[in-house]
């Protein structure tokens, strides 16, 4: 073997090496999207099943009596879907976005409003002895 | 996207949630609860709106909606009658399933207001939590407003039946999730109002076979639902308070329609197959137990406050029926005369009783009953063999003892009030008509049961009169 051989074997090698290097570079750019998108959807869902878990003991520890306030607080919690529609109507430009924006913040806020008022006047009847 | 001022806002809101939800674990510290919330859900709105880019006449938009349905909310609900509690219930849960389908059609729209895409070319994995919150919040919606006609008399509350239901359920959600995964697939504008419409098809058949006694299970099972289709929107649009209230209520209604399932013996899936009441089977059971059973023993008001005024421990046992009956306020006046003369009243609540979960707590707080004198099942259960009488108010199933005993009855295993055990048992009931499962009450005939016919108001109405004497 001498030594133009051996230069030549470095060359095809050093060249398989960079051919690699940029097949990894290209799949690395394709993933980049699915790893971005994926990122704060697992955010999200952490977040989400966490809640589930607080959610789960709090609400075994909601004494029955309440249970009625407790849907109507529930109620008119669930309405911070309010923030979504606040956003669309507030943000965008088109003119069916607002109207829809519109719409939903108008009927999240019956409930928050009527849901919270509801929910006082239940509590502010449970009274001790005496 | 959030800035970093608005996602710590919505963390606090989050917080201040939870706290409200903690709070109800008992009456003295709810009242604070509240307020946490209405503080939490203030600082989320606040935050939104201080959201940079808010253009004028959208902040003016958002401010005419609040006060529009702000005004509409405090009016109903500062309003409406405690016993009409659960369809105001279940007609605010309509309103958080049709806004979910709003927001999701704003989102689908406008996309680029919450980075999710522009229109026509929104991301992949947005479509599918798009499609999910809108589907939930759809069938949340016309699921409500069926239980809200059920609940409020507006429509029968006997199950609606027909053949091939559950089938022909069983397709159209089938068919739904083909028409998400082509949505998700296209971003398709028609596929998106297809999926809401089907939705909404959905819902409604959905609850038309549940009876009205069950719609405790419904309610609480719409309020789930609701907490899912914020969570779902909360995903679309990237949001982590939306996510965290959704998870919480959606976990609280699912916590609350095992309880009530629980309370009844019987599995979610049974309740929502529907038809619970209607079956031909237990009038055969019934005619055969009416044949050579001894008469009931019916009895006078007079009867009844003459042993309850020499009565030491009385037991109170309401239903249903005492909240049709508008009797809580006289039943808190003869608990009182009662009182006066020596006696310990307390009232025993069973975890259906009442159209919706803690209703009959919510009635009797009305009339001013202490909390600490209203128990719950397991509590007082084991007080009723030392009582010496035993009160039943517009209950029925929830007393009867064929639920421990007879393994053929529809009720069977049903946890169940051990009215029985008292000394003596009055049963304040118009007829002898039996209650929702169909069933007969075997209580009727037993040798310490007096039963006092009439209008539960008005029953108690005389014995008050009669003690007063």
């Amino acid at each position: 073997m001498n030594a133009t051989d051996l230069a030549n074997q470095a060359t095809a090698a050093a060249n398989r090496a960079l051919d690699l290097a940029e097949a990894a570079r290209r799949a690395a750019e394709a993933a980049a999207p699915i790893a971005a998108a994926a990122e704060p959807f697992l955010y999200l869902l952490t977040i989400f099943l966490m809640a589930c878990f607080v959610g789960y003991y709090v609400v075994w520890s909601v004494t029955p009596a309440l249970h009625s306030p407790l849907m109507g607080v529930t109620n008119a919690i669930s309405s911070v879907i309010v923030v979504g529609a606040i956003l669309a109507t507030g943000l965008s430009d088109g003119i069916a976005a607002k109207i829809f924006g519109f719409l939903a913040v108008t009927l999240a806020s019956v409930n928050i409003f009527g849901g919270f008022t509801v929910t006082r006047r239940m509590l502010a009847m449970f009274r001790k002895k005496g | 996207m959030a800035t970093t001022l608005s996602t710590l806002a919505y963390l606090v809101a989050s917080v201040l949630f939870i706290l409200a939800l903690r709070g109800l674990s008992h009456p003295e510290t709810s009242r604070r609860g509240n307020v946490f919330g209405m503080i939490g859900m203030a600082i989320a709105i606040l935050a939104t709106l201080l959201h940079p880019g808010m253009g004028g006449g959208g902040i003016a938009l958002v401010i005419a909606g609040l006060v529009i349905g702000g005004s509409i909310g405090v009016f109903v609900a500062s309003r409406i009658q405690m016993t009409a509690l659960p369809q105001l219930v279940a007609a605010f849960h309509s309103l958080v399933g049709m806004a979910a389908v709003f927001v999701a059609a704003a989102a689908f729209y406008a996309p680029e207001s919450f980075g999710i895409g522009t229109y026509g070319h929104i991301h992949g994995g947005s479509l599918v939590e798009m499609s999910l919150g809108l589907a939930i919040g759809a069938v949340t919606f016309s699921g409500s407003v069926i239980a809200f006609a059920k609940l409020d008399g507006r429509m029968s509350g006997a199950p609606i039946l027909f053949q091939g239901q559950h089938w022909l359920n069983l397709g159209l959600g089938i068919l739904l999730l083909v028409l998400v995964i082509a949505f998700v697939a296209t971003g398709n504008a028609v596929l998106f109002w297809l999926i809401a419409l089907l939705a909404f098809a959905l819902g409604f058949l959905l609850i038309i076979p549940i009876g009205g006694a069950d719609m405790p299970v419904v309610v609480s099972m719409l309020n789930s639902y609701s907490g899912w289709a914020a969570a779902g929107i909360g995903f679309t649009v990237g949001n982590i308070l939306l996510v965290v209230t959704g998870a919480l209520v959606g976990a609280s209604g699912a916590i609350l329609s095992y309880i009530m399932c629980k309370g009844m013996n019987r599995s979610i899936i049974n309740v929502l197959l529907g038809g619970f009441g209607t079956t031909g089977g237990t009038a055969a059971a019934g005619d055969a137990a009416a044949g050579d059973r001894v008469p009931v023993k019916a009895g006078s008001p007079e009867d009844a406050a003459y042993i309850m005024k020499n009565a030491q421990k009385i037991i109170v046992v309401p239903g249903y029926g005492m909240a049709v009956a508008q009797a809580q306020q006289v039943l808190r006046e003869m608990a009182d005369l009662l009182k006066k003369e020596g006696a310990e009243v307390s009232y025993a609540i069973h975890p259906v009783a009442g159209r919706m979960p803690g209703h009959m707590n919510v009635l009797l707080a009305e009339a001013n009953v202490p909390y600490d004198e209203v128990k719950e099942l397991e509590e007082i259960n084991p007080e009723f063999a030392e009582a010496d009488v035993a009160y039943v108010i517009g209950a029925n199933d929830v007393t009867n003892p064929a639920a421990k005993t007879d393994k053929a009855s529809p009720i069977y295993g049903m946890p169940i009030l051990d009215v029985e055990r008292a000394k003596t048992v009055f049963f304040v009931k118009r007829g002898m008509a039996s209650g929702y499962a169909g069933v007969d009450n075997e209580l009727f005939f037993r040798p310490n049961t007096m039963m006092l016919f009439g209008d539960a108001k008005k029953v108690t109405q005389e014995i008050v009169q009669a003690l007063q004497r």
